[in-house]
């Protein structure tokens, strides 16, 4: 009897019971379930997005100006002056941020070693990207709006803000993969560590480092809670980026979402696409560098 | 325990020689300057905007900012609605995100071959791409109204329910509500709480997951016995990060969280929180306590989520020390 209650458990053992093998099956079938449950929302916002945006999409609409008042249908006018300014507030914050990220980066990996300051620096980076980007917004409309006026260049300030620690922390993650024998190889050569780290180092990470750029570039583009209060929206093109209230993309598409027009409907919708398209115009290029980067160090 | 795993950083070393040319040492310069500015922008912050919402302190007093009564109109100026909208929206979202997030992070890290489980990655990154104002207007303008039809019946059906109903029901049913943006903020947290908790799961040693499996155990019993309690604490660090930005999200949140700045337990009428406050109101607020509430409001926020980033990040840290130490 006992040598077949024991021979009964080890088939159990090897195959599992009819109630531990649902309950694995119940959870396998729940982490399909919530990765579906993710994608079901953005197949939505995505079919709505072209739906909706592909027949506002002409040329016309992408730099024809101005925006005209939201009674007047989606073929008036024309989003050309949120199209330049989403591209060069971005642009001119990408300017300001990446460099500066950078040499972020640099500081804590290659000059902080395991010093106190380098670790604070690394920690508050990480805590400065969980800020919220209307923080940033509120930020530069205390310290610059309010002294200087509305324009391009105080929106630049504040999406660089939001920039920098995400160029920072990935610039950081890039340079720890490079390693070391490179720069002792170029030490023995008698470089410089600045020389080093310029021409040696931050070339090996490089791919890395322009798709973590290119990836905070993405999500700048899409902000809109930091340009709130720092460039307004405006109706005609405004050239002068340091200068003047001015208008993007994401704004304008905030200010139109709530109006009751058709018009003003269709062209929140246009916009949107137009906007969706550059980020995963950035997205992809990204994705490209980094699988040129990853063959590169095979 | 080992305290350091890792190899020693590069570039400790110090230079060979002792005089260094002028432009390594201003190379050098450049970099620490890019590196305080973190630090610099951090503090300046916290001083100008609590400058900024002085006004509204001193004005109101600690009862005023804390009363629930918002009508700037006749000078009432009290933070609570906002406070209490943006704890309710964050709640429902990390209720409906967590188990999304650990369910996908768990499929890719234990279920699905490495080959597909990168296309699944971009998918779910995909979410974060979507800019936070298009999550706005398809909520406000295609999820909300279809919302609204669910929303009705449900709080119809459940109308005398002891518990439910007090959450469920209610009169003033909308499509745009607290609920509705619970959902639309879910959404757009996935994606961080996914990579996260990904990466914490990541650090399960495959030793514990193959001991699991000569035991006997199916893949579920795998998970609760081996993966789950090593990758705990990171997990909930993960949540958090999660719950942090869930506070701070503000353009999605100001289109479908309804615009009403009421203190209620059903979940299914207008609401507010305080970064859509301070978005949808900003612009009619002229100079003085109007202003400088919405900007007291930002610091409110400001120290909110700083304190969950630091909490979150002390976790994540100390699990991730933990996991390569052991």
């Amino acid at each position: 009897m006992m040598a077949i209650a024991s021979e009964q458990q080890t088939v159990d053992l090897r195959e599992p019971g009819g109630w531990r093998r649902t309950k694995n099956r119940i959870a396998t079938g729940g982490m399909f379930l919530a990765f579906l449950i993710a994608v079901i929302p953005l197949g939505f916002v995505l079919f709505t997005v072209i739906s909706k945006g592909a027949s506002a999409i002409t040329w016309q609409f992408l730099t024809g100006g101005p925006i005209p008042p939201n009674v007047l249908p989606v073929t008036f006018g024309g989003m050309g002056p949120a199209v330049y300014g989403t591209l060069v507030i971005t642009g001119f914050a990408a300017l300001i941020a990446i460099p500066l990220g950078v040499l972020g980066g640099i500081y804590i990996n290659e000059y902080g070693g395991n010093q106190v300051l380098a670790r604070v620096i690394n920690f508050f980076a990480d805590v400065m990207t969980g800020v919220p980007s209307i923080i940033m917004g509120l930020f530069i409309f205390t310290i610059w709006v309010l002294h200087f006026g509305y324009s391009g260049m105080a929106g630049s300030f504040a999406l660089a803000c939001l920039m920098l620690p995400i160029v920072i922390r990935s610039t950081y993650e890039m340079l720890r993969l490079v390693p070391d024998s490179l720069r002792e190889a170029s030490y023995a050569l008698g470089a410089t560590k600045a020389r080093v780290t310029v021409t040696v180092v931050l070339p090996a990470a490089v791919s890395g480092i322009v798709s973590g750029a290119l990836l905070a570039i993405a999500r700048a583009a899409g902000e809109t809670a930091p340009l709130l209060f720092t460039i307004l929206t405006v109706e005609a093109i405004n050239t002068n980026l340091f200068s003047g209230p001015n208008t993007a993309l994401a704004t304008q598409i905030f200010a139109n979402a709530t109006q009751p027009y058709t018009g003003a409907q269709a062209r929140a919708w246009g916009a949107a696409l137009t906007l969706i398209a550059i980020a995963f115009i950035l997205m992809i290029v990204a994705r490209l560098v980094t699988a040129r980067f990853a063959r590169y160090s095979q | 325990m080992a305290t350091k795993a890792d190899p020693a950083p590069a570039g400790s070393a110090s230079p060979l020689s002792r005089r260094r040319p002028l432009g390594d040492r201003t190379f050098q310069i450049a970099c620490l300057a890019a590196g305080l500015l973190v630090l610099v922008i951090l503090v300046l912050i916290a001083i100008t905007t609590t400058q900024q919402s002085a006004t509204w302190f001193s004005t109101v007093g600690l009862s005023g900012v804390f009363s629930t009564n918002w009508d700037p109109g006749s000078g009432h100026y009290g933070a609570l609605p906002f406070i209490y909208g943006t704890a309710v929206t964050s709640v429902i979202a990390i209720v409906i995100a967590f188990p999304m997030s650990v369910g996908i992070a768990l499929l890719l890290t234990e279920v699905v071959p490495r080959r597909y489980s990168r296309p699944i990655v971009y998918v779910i990154d995909l979410l974060a791409v979507v800019p936070s104002v298009v999550w706005g207007l398809w909520g406000f303008l295609v999820l909300a109204p279809w919302l609204q039809t669910i929303y009705q019946s449900i709080a119809s059906g459940l109308t005398g329910v002891p518990v439910l109903s007090t959450f469920f029901g209610g009169t003033s049913v909308s499509g745009v509500s607290f609920f509705t943006a619970g959902l639309i903020l879910a959404i757009m947290i996935t994606p961080i709480v996914t990579s996260l908790s990904r990466e914490v799961i990541a650090t399960v040693p495959t030793i514990d997951r193959e001991g699991a499996y000569a035991l006997g155990a199916t893949r579920w019993e795998m998970i609760r016995g081996a993966v789950w309690p090593h990758s705990q604490t990171g997990v909930i660090g993960a949540v958090l990060l999660g719950l942090g930005r869930a506070m701070g999200e503000t353009i999605a949140a100001a289109l479908v969280i309804g615009s009403s700045p009421t203190i209620t337990t059903h979940l299914f009428s207008p609401g507010y929180s305080l970064p859509s406050v301070i978005a949808n109101q900003f612009g009619e607020a002229t100079v003085g306590v109007f202003r400088s509430a919405l900007i007291g409001m930002g610091v409110l926020l400001f120290v909110l989520t700083i304190i969950i980033n630091l909490t979150a990040r002390g976790i994540v840290g100390r699990s991730a020390r933990r996991a390569r130490g052991a």
